[in-house]
C-alpha cells in the first residue's frame, strides 16, 4: 500500500495516472491562486453560486452534443455549457444585488438554488432520453479522476496554468482592487472589470475542475487554499504563492489518494486533503495561529504580573496576588519565607524608574508614545535615546 | 388518472412538497432579513455526514437517527463556522465556506468507505431528494381515504413533516414580537432584555430541524431553493412583516404544487411519457415567481421604479 502511494505521488504509476495527477495538480494550482482574490474581496461564496449555475449548461451542451449526432460527452463543449450559464449565474447574482432590495448573499442563494434546480430538472429530462449516455454527467456532480482520459487530463492541466498566467498578470491591478479601492480607481482602473476579469478568471477554474472535482465541493479549492495562506503572510505576493502551493499540495495528495482507492471520489479527498493543511495553518501559523496567539496571550499575562509584583515591592508591599506572586518569586525576587530579597529590591527600583519615565513621556509626548505598546514590557532604554531619557529625568520644560 | 392513482401517488408527494417548502420558508423570512441566507445552504450541505453518521450508529434508516445526526451536524458546523471566523479571524463567508465543503466532504468518504452507499442512502439522492417515492400505500379511493385504516399508512416523510410545520408555526408565533425586534434592531433588542445571541442560536436550531425535515424528501438543492425564494419573492411584495410571513407562505405553496404538477404531467403535455425532477422543478418554478416580484412588485419591482424614475416622481428608498 505505501510502495504504491509512493509510486503514484512520485509519478511512477503509470503514464494515464501520471498525466491525471499532472492535471490535478495543476488544477489545485490555480484554484488557490486564484481564489486569493475573491477571498480578499470577501466575496468567496459567490463561486458557490458560480459553480450551482454550471449544472444546467453541462445538460444543455450534452443536450447539443447528441443533437450535432455526438455521445454528447465531450469535455470542452461540456465545459463551455458550464461557463456560459455560470456567466449567466453570475450576472444574476449581481443584477439581484444591484436593482432589486435583495442583499447579495440572497442573490447568490436564489441564483444557486434555482439553477441548479434547473440543472436537475434538465438531468432528469436526459435520463430518460437514455440511461447509458447519463452516467457521464453525474461525475459532475462529486467528481472523480477514474473516468479521466489522459486527452481530458491536458486540457485540464493547460487550462489551469492559462489561467494562473493570465492571474498573475493582473497581480497588480487585483491587489490593488482587493486592499484599496480608492487607490485603483485613482490610478484609473475600471474596477467594475477588473471584478468582472477576477469572476471570469474563477468562472474559469470552476468549469475546469468541474469533473474532477465535482460541482459542490469546487468552491473549496479556491476558498480553503487562500483561507490557509492568510494565517502565514501578510504580503500579496507571498499569499498568492503560499495558496497556490497550498492548492498543489492537495491536489497531489488527495489525487493521489484517490487513484490508488478505488472507491474513493476525488474531489471529496481533494478537499479534505485542503481542510487538513487548513487545520494544521489555524493552529500552527506563528502569527495567526490560535497556539501562536495562544502563547503571546500568556506572555503578555506573565509580563504584566511582574510588572505588578515589582511595582508593589517598590512600594514596599507584597505582590498582590497569586500569579504575580509566583513569577516573582521564580526569578528569585522573594525568597521561601515571603523575603524581598537583594536582586528583587533591585529590580524592583528599576521598575519603578522604568514606570516613571515611560509615564513623564507619555504625558509630555503623548502623539510620540503612541507608537509604543505599554503592555510590551519594553526597556525606555532600548527605544529612546540618551539625551531624551535625561530630559525626561528633569523638570519639564 | 384514477382517484386511487392520485391518492396514493400524486397527493402525498404534493403535500409533502408543500410542507416542507412552508417549513422552509417560514424561517427563510428571518434568514434573508438578518443576512443570513447562506446558513441554509451550508446547514443542507452538512446534514449529509450527519445522517451517514446516524445511520452508521443507529444501524437502520429510521427517521429519529438520521435527523438526531443531521441535527447534531448542523449544530457542530454552526460551532465550528463561529470558532474559525473568530479564532481565525476570517469572513464569515469563507469561514462558511471552509466548513460546509469540508463536512460534505467527510459525508461523501463515510458514505463511499462504509458501505452505507448500499443503504438507501448516496449523495446524489441527497441532492435533490426522492419526492416522487413518497408513496401513500393502501388507498383505494376517495371513500376509503379517511378512514382510520388508510390514515394510519401515511407516508412517514409526511407525518414528520407535518409535525415540523405545525412546531415551527407555533414557535413563531409565541416568540414573534422578539424574533421581529432582533432581526430589525438587535441593539434595541438588547436594550430592552432580550437574548438576542440565545435567540439567534435557536434560529440555527429550527433551521437545521426544518432542513432535516424536508431534506429527506426533497432533497438539499429544494431546501435550499425553499429557504430563500419565497422568502425574497414576499420581501420584494412588502414592508410589514406580517405580511410578508403570510406571502411567503402563499409562494411556497404555489411553488410547491405548481412545480409537482408541472414536473410530473407537463411533459405529457408534449407528448413524452416520463416525468421530470419534481425538486428541481419546484425550485425552477419558486424561481420564476421571485424574478416576477423583482421585475414587476408594486413598489420595489424594478418597473415601476423605472416609472418613477421616468415620471420625475420621486424613488422611495428600497
Amino acid at each position: 500500500m505505501s510502495e504504491e502511494l509512493y509510486a503514484v505521488l512520485t509519478f511512477q504509476a503509470g503514464y494515464n495516472t501520471s498525466i491525471v495527477l499532472a492535471g490535478v495538480i495543476a488544477l489545485g494550482i490555480g484554484g488557490g491562486v486564484i481564489g486569493v482574490f475573491s477571498f480578499l474581496r470577501k466575496r468567496a461564496l459567490i463561486s458557490d453560486a458560480i459553480s450551482h449555475a454550471t449544472l444546467p449548461g453541462i445538460a444543455i451542451a450534452f443536450l447539443i452534443g447528441i443533437a450535432l449526432g455526438g455521445t454528447g460527452r465531450n469535455l470542452a463543449l461540456l465545459m463551455a455549457g458550464a461557463a456560459t450559464t455560470g456567466v449567466l449565474g453570475v450576472l444574476c447574482v449581481q443584477w439581484i444585488r444591484d436593482y432589486t432590495r435583495l442583499p447579495e448573499d440572497t442573490a447568490i442563494g436564489t441564483v444557486l438554488s434555482v439553477f441548479f434546480g434547473l440543472g436537475i430538472v434538465l438531468l432528469s429530462h436526459i435520463q430518460a432520453l437514455e440511461a447509458a449516455g447519463q452516467a457521464g454527467l453525474n461525475s459532475f456532480l462529486l467528481g472523480s479522476t477514474a473516468a479521466l482520459t489522459a486527452g481530458e487530463a491536458q486540457l485540464i492541466g493547460g487550462a489551469s496554468l492559462l489561467t494562473i498566467l493570465i492571474a498573475l498578470l493582473l497581480l497588480k491591478e487585483f491587489g490593488a482592487v482587493a486592499f484599496d479601492e480608492g487607490f485603483a480607481a485613482a490610478q484609473g482602473w475600471r474596477i467594475a472589470r477588473l471584478d468582472l476579469a477576477m469572476i471570469g478568471l474563477l468562472l474559469a477554474i470552476v468549469a475546469i475542475g468541474l469533473k474532477t472535482v465535482g460541482l459542490v465541493l469546487i468552491i473549496a479549492l479556491v476558498i480553503i487554499p487562500p483561507a490557509s495562506a492568510r494565517f502565514w503572510t501578510e504580503k500579496l505576493g507571498r499569499l498568492v504563492a503560499l495558496s497556490g502551493l497550498f492548492g498543489g499540495l492537495a491536489g497531489w495528495t488527495g489525487g493521489s489518494l484517490s487513484a490508488l482507492l478505488p472507491d474513493m471520489p476525488a474531489g471529496a479527498v481533494i478537499v479534505l486533503a485542503a481542510a487538513t493543511i487548513f487545520a494544521f495553518s489555524l493552529m500552527f501559523a506563528p502569527r495567526r495561529g490560535v497556539i501562536g496567539w495562544a502563547v503571546r496571550r500568556l506572555k503578555m499575562r506573565l509580563r504584566a504580573a511582574s510588572v505588578r509584583g515589582l511595582l508593589a515591592m517598590a512600594d514596599g508591599y507584597l505582590p498582590p496576588d497569586g500569579l504575580s506572586y509566583h513569577v516573582i518569586r521564580l526569578r528569585g525576587y522573594i525568597d521561601g519565607d515571603a523575603r524581598i530579597t537583594e536582586s528583587g529590591r533591585r529590580a524592583a527600583a528599576e521598575m519603578r524608574r522604568q514606570d516613571r519615565l515611560w509615564q513623564t513621556y507619555r504625558t509630555r509626548h503623548p502623539d510620540a508614545a503612541l507608537a509604543f505598546n505599554p503592555l510590551s514590557g519594553l526597556r525606555i532604554e532600548d527605544v529612546l535615546s540618551a539625551d531624551i531619557i535625561a530630559a525626561l529625568e528633569g523638570p519639564a520644560r | 388518472m384514477t382517484a386511487a392513482d392520485f391518492l396514493s401517488i400524486d397527493l402525498p408527494a404534493i403535500l409533502v412538497a408543500v410542507l416542507s417548502a412552508t417549513s422552509c420558508g417560514l424561517l427563510g423570512n428571518f434568514l434573508v432579513l438578518r443576512r443570513q441566507a447562506l446558513i441554509g445552504d451550508a446547514i443542507s450541505h452538512v446534514a449529509l455526514p450527519g445522517i451517514v453518521a446516524g445511520f452508521l450508529i443507529a444501524g437502520t434508516i429510521a427517521t429519529l437517527p438520521l435527523m438526531l445526526g443531521a441535527m447534531a451536524a448542523a449544530v457542530v458546523a454552526a460551532g465550528l463556522i463561529e470558532i474559525i471566523r473568530r479564532a481565525g479571524r476570517l469572513e464569515s463567508g469563507a469561514a462558511m465556506g471552509v466548513v460546509f465543503t469540508t463536512m460534505f466532504a467527510i459525508g461523501i468518504v463515510l458514505l463511499e468507505q462504509t458501505g452505507a452507499a448500499n443503504a438507501h442512502i448516496d449523495a446524489e439522492h441527497a441532492l435533490y431528494g426522492n419526492l416522487e417515492s413518497t408513496l401513500w400505500l393502501g388507498v383505494t379511493g376517495w371513500d376509503d381515504a379517511l378512514t382510520w385504516d388508510a390514515l394510519s399508512q401515511l407516508p412517514r416523510q409526511l407525518i414528520t413533516l407535518a409535525g415540523v410545520t405545525i412546531a415551527i408555526a407555533a414557535t413563531i408565533t409565541a416568540f414573534y414580537k422578539e424574533l421581529k425586534v432582533s432581526t430589525f434592531d438587535p441593539g434595541l433588542a438588547a436594550s430592552l432584555g432580550l437574548p438576542v445571541k440565545t435567540i439567534s442560536t435557536a434560529l440555527i436550531i429550527v433551521v437545521a430541524l426544518a432542513a432535516v425535515a424536508a431534506f429527506e424528501a426533497v432533497g438539499s438543492i429544494l431546501v435550499i431553493a425553499m429557504f430563500i425564494c419565497p422568502a425574497a419573492t414576499a420581501r420584494m411584495l412588502t414592508d410589514s412583516l406580517s405580511r410578508q410571513l403570510w406571502l411567503s407562505v402563499l409562494v411556497a405553496t404555489i411553488a410547491g404544487v405548481g412545480g409537482y404538477v408541472l414536473a410530473a404531467f407537463g411533459p405529457q403535455l408534449w407528448g413524452d411519457a416520463d416525468s421530470l425532477s419534481a425538486a428541481g422543478m419546484i425550485a425552477v418554478v419558486a424561481g420564476l415567481l421571485q424574478t416576477a416580484a423583482m421585475i414587476a412588485a408594486p413598489r420595489y419591482g424594478i418597473l415601476s421604479r423605472a416609472i418613477r424614475r421616468r415620471t420625475g416622481r420621486l424613488d422611495l428608498p428600497a
